[in-house]
């Protein structure tokens, strides 16, 4: 009796799920498209491409793929200690000035790494303030490390990247409370101890998809390692496309780059496929407070960072940016950061709603097979963060234009009108090139968020005989608030950010501040470059700002 | 004090007079620098806006494009960005593309441009009166409209010029640790490489670059003006740049302890790029596209690339704004800059071998 009862439920429920999975592949199928495309460019293998392969084996890949391990490398441990050490003291400790840096924290993610990296260089090589006014009180001979090698680079992509890893530690953090740390203390732990093998391990899937997040980021970044003039893989791929007249190789490396970022994270998601994260919403709790040393301690280390991640830059390019404004302001300014701010909002909505497509979809009951194809599919189709963006950009233009001429030719055929294509260049276009960019992103907090959710719950809910679309409204999305804030806004900013994509693909007279800032460092014009720079760190700071107000909801009281 | 600001001052100015101007014909012809004819015009004004791609940057064009639309009444649409996607996207729109005109900054992408049989053949008396044929396509696909020379620079008060005389020369022992230089990923040093390899063959100019490479006194870096400013703080005493980033700096700050010599006036010339322009294969406008590149080969146009970033004119008619002609007249490379795009993909691997990064 009571087994036929659950059959049904369970029926009802794979029934009713259907049309949610239909539209998962519809998601993922617009969104690996452009990726699929990369792929396809294997079929081009000629004389040419065979050549190019040789040359490159035989003078500079070892050296890129070395340099590439070690950028990678020093950027995860450094984006995850940084990140991981903050919002642990941020989120269950008590020290001064915490409840500002819990947010100052954040700003960072406002700026992004070609800036910061000019900054640094501007600042820091032998030309800039520092080492001229160094050579001033201790003569020429005086030491400085190398501002162009692999150090300098790991420090500035660390400095930009880290608040990936922070902010989703801090929300996972800020969930699991202080009970199990509590818990591990009653049974004799020291608090490293309890730190390292409970805290931790519970925030795993939040960190790691922080540090996921991160590395993508780092090994699909042109922009911040070619004003290091710092060569990676990545720079092969360009060296390939711009140098070598071969957009067939470029993308064959492409693919390359995302079969690797593909297998890792396979590995990592089989590696904690058992484990359940799931846990009871904290209740309210005591904070540790840090006395003494260790309040001064944990005061400073953050002071520090917030300084040398945005204080610093931005000082700089406000210094700059007075130089400049009075032949650099215009009007148009004000176009610039409305285009700005319309494309990230507009992106940020459409991303975050297709990432939860996909994420949910994987919370519905299905048969084991189907479940594999859909976690693969899934997972391929956040894979266009690790691209780089004009390659993408490359991949959604060959694909838009075919779907135009498709398109275009049927009307044609069948109305007999000659028309212009209009997916190419149009603002949809644009929008979906940022979906295929950014699912990730957005994707990452949602699935954190969805795999804390106590499932207990949900399995009440579905046995009171929700359907799929009332278990998402009213079950989920309350409990998957923040995860989903965080998605919308972190997209929000990247795209902000994002330079490549946006300046291929914009329609007619969308110029951002992005493409601003593109336009006077593509002529080494750093100074100018200074004004649409500091506009967009300002308005990064209006999202992130948001982020905060929804976070202050969810906090635990102290 | 010169600044950049006073040029665009300078050039608000022009736009004011000639806009007050503008009910006596604007078309103030010369005879070194012939004009479309009026019919010209009108055909290209029939046919709609002229679309754009292209690499140069919005704030070089804009005035010329805004000033051409005054005179004319002809509107022009634009897209900037990378020349790889730029014709990437060129070429995957085919038949359907939006663009009339490809402006690209250098001639190898230009030529890469024709080599995929994108561009257009143009029959133009007046482009053939107003471009130098050597910075022009032989088969007419494309135009140079500004000149770029890549020279030679030295810090003031540690080098005498009279040490300096030839790009090869850069390679001798004499400048073991004085040398800096910008990264060969930039397009200059591909264009620069290429042309040497047609003219003293791959085996010689590999090892000149080698010898660049042994001479550096700091890593290559990723732009003109941090050579500059490299061999300004005395990291290094002499190095390669377009003369144009120079300018900038002067203009800037006319103290600036670094000045320019032109390099191989002995022998080839010095090395010039072009920014260039030509139709696309698919116009749908290519009256007024080719009426717009002839337009911006004539006088006013031609003094305006100089006067915003300090280029030379393609025009050699045309004279550069004074800062510029205060470097003398040169001598240039008389090579065709299409060697430029057709020998790249050579001198890129060529330098990838000299470890030249």
């Amino acid at each position: 009796m009571r087994a036929s009862l659950s059959q049904a439920i369970a029926s009802k429920h794979s029934s009713g799920g259907w049309p949610w999975k239909t539209l998962s592949y519809l998601v993922a199928a617009v969104v690996l498209l452009p990726i699929l495309v990369i792929f396809t460019q294997w079929a081009t293998v000629g004389n040419g491409e065979q050549e190019i392969w040789q040359h490159l084996f035989n003078t500079k890949l070892d050296r890129l793929l070395g340099n590439t391990l070690v950028l990678l490398l020093g950027v995860g441990f450094g984006v995850t200690l940084l990140g991981v050490s903050l919002a642990w003291l941020c989120s269950v400790c008590e020290f001064p000035g915490r409840r500002f840096f819990e947010w100052g924290l954040m700003l960072p993610l406002a700026i992004p790494g070609y800036v910061m990296a000019f900054v640094f260089l501007g600042l820091l090589n032998y030309a800039g303030p520092v080492q001229s006014t160094l050579r001033s009180w201790f003569g020429n001979q005086v030491y400085f490390p190398d501002v162009q090698g692999a150090g300098a680079v790991i420090i500035v992509l660390t400095l930009v990247l880290y608040p990936y890893v922070y902010m989703l530690a801090r929300s996972a953090f800020v969930a699991q409370g202080r009970q199990l740390m509590d818990a591990g203390r009653i049974l004799g732990q020291s608090y490293w101890k309890a730190f390292f093998l409970l805290a931790i391990p519970v925030a795993r899937p939040a960190i790691v998809a922080g540090l996921a997040l991160a590395l993508m980021e780092t090994l699909a970044d042109f922009g911040t390692v070619s004003v290091f003039n710092f060569d990676t893989f990545t720079t092969a791929i360009y060296d390939a496309w711009y140098g070598l007249f071969n957009l067939a190789v470029a993308a064959q490396l492409a693919s390359l780059l995302l079969l690797f970022v593909a297998i890792v994270l396979l590995v990592e998601h089989k590696s904690r496929a058992q484990a359940r994260y799931s846990q009871k919403n904290s209740q309210p709790m005591q904070a540790y407070h840090l006395k003494g040393g260790r309040a001064m301690l944990a005061s400073g280390l953050c002071l520090l960072i917030f300084l040398l991640a945005f204080i610093l830059p931005l000082m700089q390019l406000l210094l700059w940016c007075l130089e400049v404004v009075a032949e650099e302001y215009d009007q148009r300014y004000w176009g610039f950061l409305f285009n700005t701010l319309g494309l990230g909002f507009i992106a940020a909505l459409a991303t975050t709603a297709f990432a939860l497509i996909l994420a949910y979809v994987k919370r519905l009951p299905a048969r084991i097979v189907e479940t594999r194809w859909q976690s693969m599919i899934i997972r391929v189709s956040t894979l266009g963060y690790a691209l780089p963006g004009s390659v993408l950009a490359v991949g959604i233009i060959l694909s838009f234009t075919y779907l135009d001429q498709l398109m275009l030719e049927t009307t044609e055929s069948l109305l007999n009108w000659n028309i212009r294509p209009f997916l190419v260049g149009s603002l949809f276009a644009l929008v979906l090139a940022y979906c295929t960019r950014f699912m990730a992103v957005a994707f990452e907090p949602l699935e954190a968020g969805f795999e804390r959710i106590n499932l207990s719950i949900v399995e009440a809910a579905k046995s009171l005989g929700g359907s799929p679309g009332r278990l998402l409204r009213q079950v989920y999305l309350p409990m998957l608030r923040p995860g989903l804030f965080t998605a919308l806004i972190i997209v929000f900013v990247d795209v902000m950010k994002e330079m490549p994509a946006t300046l291929i693909m914009r329609p007619f007279g969308w110029d951002t501040l992005a493409v601003r800032i593109y336009q006077m460092t593509a002529e080494g014009q750093w100074e100018r470059a200074s004004l649409p720079s500091v506009t967009l760190i300002l308005l990064g700071l209006i999202p992130v700002f948001m982020l905060i107000r929804s976070a202050r909801l969810t906090r635990l009281s102290v | 004090m010169f600044r950049i600001t006073q040029l665009f001052a300078l050039t608000g100015c022009l736009l004011a007079a000639c806009s007050q101007d503008a009910a006596t014909p604007a078309l103030q012809t010369t005879d070194s620098t012939p004009l479309p004819t009026s019919e010209a015009m009108l055909d290209a004004a029939l046919m709609g806006p002229v679309v754009v791609y292209s690499s140069r940057q919005e704030y070089l064009i804009k005035p010329m494009f805004d000033r051409f639309t005054e005179e004319t009444g002809i509107e022009i649409q634009y897209q900037t960005g990378e020349e790889g996607p730029l014709i990437a996207r060129l070429q995957a729109e085919g038949e359907r593309t939006f663009a009339d005109v490809l402006y690209a900054v250098d001639a190898g992408f230009l030529w890469t441009a024709a080599d995929r049989g994108l561009m257009a053949a143009i029959d133009s008396e007046n482009l053939a009166a107003n471009i130098p044929s050597h910075l022009r396509d032989p088969q007419g696909q494309w135009f140079g409209l500004s000149v770029r020379a890549r020279t030679i620079v030295y810090a003031k008060d540690r080098v005498d010029p009279a040490e300096l005389s030839s790009y090869e020369e850069l390679a001798s022992e004499r400048w073991r640790g004085r040398l800096c230089l910008r990264t060969s990923k930039e397009v200059y040093n591909m264009s620069l490489v290429a042309t040497m390899i047609e003219r003293l063959g791959e085996e010689r100019t590999q090892a000149i670059v080698e010898g660049w490479v042994v001479n550096l006194a700091a890593p290559v870096f990723s732009s003109d003006n941090l050579v500059l400013e490299a061999i300004a703080a005395g990291q290094c005493d002499v190095g390669l740049v377009n003369s144009y980033y120079l300018g900038r700096m002067l203009a800037d700050d006319p103290e600036f302890p670094v000045a320019l010599f032109w390099a191989n006036q002995q022998s080839s010339g010095t090395h010039v790029n072009i920014s260039g322009a030509g139709v696309t294969r698919y116009a749908h406008n290519p009256a007024g596209a080719k009426y717009l590149i002839e337009w911006l080969s004539t006088q006013e146009p031609q003094q305006m690339f100089s006067e915003l970033n300090l280029e030379y004119p393609a025009n050699p008619a045309v004279a550069p704004v004074p800062l510029v002609a205060a470097w003398g007249d040169f001598q240039q490379d008389q090579i065709n800059v299409e060697a430029a795009g057709r020998m790249q993909a050579t001198a890129v691997m060529l330098m990838d071998r000299a470890d030249y990064r």
